[in-house]
């Protein structure tokens, strides 16, 4: 990193310092060198920060009033609702502040894939990211588990019965994870504890992800590696900082709009009837943010071949990097990526709602073919592109858009625009 | 180039999917939509209401339907059907509450007081089963968070019962009722004209008792109601202020580099 030696100013300061150098990584991070043409969709960074902290610190509370017990756990939720001093309202943060932090990690997500900021040099930011997003799935599914009501109950059904697809050893691993012969209060047990581990290696990562965004530094709309620091980059304090929280602002705006006036429209009204097992749901659906990969689960009739492919959903982005052919990062530069880059938003869109829609007729029929897309945009599309696409000129720099090589310098500042 | 209106694509699509829907969900009628004082953005309960529902439950309801989650203390706090002091302490006082053990062993019953919990009419889930044909008669805490539909639909199911349609066989103890999932219910329709006598004077048309019971259910649901629009109202205001003033300096903070923001 391009940091000047930091001195402190004042002896203690400096007594510190030599001996633990934190006032070195402040100054680090206030005087980081950020591109200043970042959109406000580099804002959803700062907003995943407030997304996990918000998480923590009210499933903190929460955890000093709730009762990791099948007979005791929906009752103590109530007990939150109606009796804790703004139980309520630490709980609709809470339910509400999940799906929030997966509507932040899908824009944080899509804005990577846009701009390309997952290629060459910052792989490993990426994959950090997609483990990130493992354990923030695997966080909230154990978390929604935790109130013991109906889609709690049979949403930890389904989702752990998945294992017992594997051959030979499947049963032995879901009886292992369950803990007993079904979901049951073991299960409950030990989702609770997890539930409250996971946040901990998240944060934990989350230091990763920004130290190894430190390395190379930021991505930026047009994509291109910056001189840092020179007159493309603008300090990390006060000018992101400010503009951080004027985007986390309006967030929160929305959030509370959520939390305070509609606090269940996210939530299954099937999850206010405590768990029995002996009644199933008409429709076991999970929260909206799992949607797509459970429409990929359910649109293979073969439930190993199910579970191997909504697996594979997910890992095939670890090796997006290596997938994605194309020198260039910004889709701004690739006409032909942007075409496939919202044609894959739409079939992202459109599984997410045949995830919740009943796994007959059309409906299924559709998920399949958004399954069958989502693999080829990343396993056809985006190596042929890369290769075939004739990318449009790429500036030099964000002040001076000096052409690499000839082109109509107007046509690229055009499409700057409009993005 | 290929040029290409995505948001086009994106309209289409989603406007395909909510025009499918409707084709492959007949089971279900769309409730009645009532227009609630508590539905809106600042919404609060109709205070006489609740008291009017309140009674509906304890006089009809209340022999099957148990509301475990509910303490007497809370007809009488803010937001809800804020019953006196008095009041409050006088329906408490009017069950049989069992306590114990007493410092003898035994198990002794004594005057509800306003911290018990509601008193259940079954002593457990198995003996209120049996006691209703095979069907237990559900918790009704949070009943209206657990259906979709909330108020709506517990409203529509209160009015909804008919006469079978030709050709339709129900079993003994099985009704008709237009709104219920799959049309069949093991309740008999539990209201009628009447049946309640409102000590307010108000007539007890069935309409109305539907209306101010179900009232009653939405607040057992969501006491923090009127608290939460309240709070969530000032924050929200806050909020905006403090995003204005935010904007302004960041206005100002970025007026000094040569850049958009």
């Amino acid at each position: 990193m391009s940091d000047q030696e930091y001195t402190p100013k004042s002896k203690a300061g400096k007594w510190f310092n030599d001996r633990l150098p934190l006032l070195t990584l402040g100054s680090h991070l206030t005087d980081y060198p950020t591109p200043k043409n970042l959109n406000y969709w580099w804002t959803f960074g700062g907003i995943l920060t407030f997304c996990l902290l918000t998480q923590i610190i009210t499933g903190i509370v929460l955890a000093m009033h709730y009762v990791a017990h099948a007979d005791l756990a929906f009752a103590s939720v109530e007990h939150i609702m109606r009796n804790v001093n703004y139980g309520w309202l630490i709980r609709y943060i809470h339910s509400n502040g999940a799906s929030m932090f997966f509507l932040a990690v899908y824009i944080h997500i899509f804005r990577s894939l846009f701009y390309g900021s997952y290629k060459s040099p910052r792989e490993v930011i990426w994959i950090i990211g997609l483990l990130i997003y493992l354990l923030m799935m695997a966080t909230a599914f154990m978390g929604y588990v935790l109130p013991w009501g109906q889609m709690s109950f049979w949403g930890a059904t389904v989702i752990t019965s998945l294992f017992s697809a594997i051959p030979l050893i499947g049963e032995s691993i879901t009886t292992w994870l369950w803990g007993a012969y079904s979901v049951d209060n073991p299960t409950l047990n030990r989702f609770f504890s997890l539930h409250y581990l996971f946040p901990f290696l998240i944060l934990g990562l989350v230091v990763l992800h920004i130290w190894a965004l430190h390395v190379p530094g930021n991505n930026n709309p047009i994509g291109i590696d910056l001189k840092k620091p020179s007159k493309d980059t603008v300090p990390f304090h006060p000018y992101i900082t400010i503009k951080d929280a004027f985007a986390l602002l309006l967030f929160m705006i929305i959030f509370s709009g959520f939390v305070f006036f509609s606090p269940n429209v996210l939530g299954h009204s099937d999850n206010y009837i405590p768990a029995n097992p002996l009644v199933t749901p008409a429709h076991i659906v999970p929260e909206w943010y799992l949607l797509p990969f459970y429409a990929i689960l359910r649109s293979v009739p073969d439930k190993l071949g199910g579970v191997i492919l909504m697996f594979g959903s997910i890992f095939i982005l670890f090796v997006l990097p290596w997938l994605d052919t194309s020198k260039v990062r910004s889709a701004v530069f690739r006409p032909m990526y942007r075409y496939f880059y919202w044609i894959f938003v739409v079939d992202v869109l459109l599984l997410g709602y045949m995830g919740a829609m009943p796994a007959e007729g059309i409906y299924l029929a559709l998920a399949r073919i958004g399954t069958i897309y989502y693999f080829l945009h990343f396993i056809v599309v985006l190596p042929v592109v890369g290769l075939l696409e004739k990318t449009d000129p790429v500036p030099m720099s964000i002040s001076a858009p000096v052409l690499s090589s000839g082109g109509d310098p107007a046509l690229a500042k055009k499409d700057y625009d409009k993005i | 180039m290929i040029r290409f209106n995505f948001k086009r694509l994106i309209i289409v699509t989603l406007s395909t999917l909510i025009f499918i829907k409707p084709l492959f969900s007949a089971e279900t009628i769309d409730p009645i939509k009532v227009n609630w004082s508590f539905k809106e953005l600042t919404g609060k309960f109709d205070r006489a209401s609740l008291q009017r529902g309140f009674q509906v439950y304890k006089e009809v309801c209340a022999s099957c339907h148990s509301m475990q989650y509910l303490s007497y203390r809370n007809l009488g706090e803010a937001g809800g059907p804020e019953f006196t002091q008095e009041e409050v302490k006088a329906i408490a006082a009017s069950v049989e509450i069992e306590d114990g053990p007493d410092s003898q062993g035994e198990m002794f019953t004594r005057p509800g007081k306003p911290s018990d919990k509601f008193k259940s009419p079954y002593p457990n889930v198995q003996a209120s089963t049996v006691a209703n044909g095979g069907a237990y008669p559900p918790d009704m805490s949070v009943l209206v968070k657990a259906r979709p539909g909330g108020a709506d639909y517990m409203y529509s199911v209160l009015m909804g019962y008919e006469e079978p349609p030709a050709g339709m066989k129900l079993d003994d103890g099985v009704y008709y009722n237009k709104y219920m999932i799959g049309q069949k219910i093991k309740m008999a329709s539990p209201l009628s004209d009447g049946i309640v006598e409102y000590s307010d004077g108000t007539e007890a048309t069935m309409d109305q008792m539907a209306k101010d019971v179900t009232t009653f259910l939405a607040w057992a649901a969501e006491p923090e109601l009127e608290e939460r629009h309240r709070v969530g109202f000032k924050v929200i205001v806050y909020l905006i202020l403090l995003t204005i003033l935010v904007y302004l300096s960041m206005k100002k903070i970025w007026s000094r580099i040569d850049s958009e923001i």
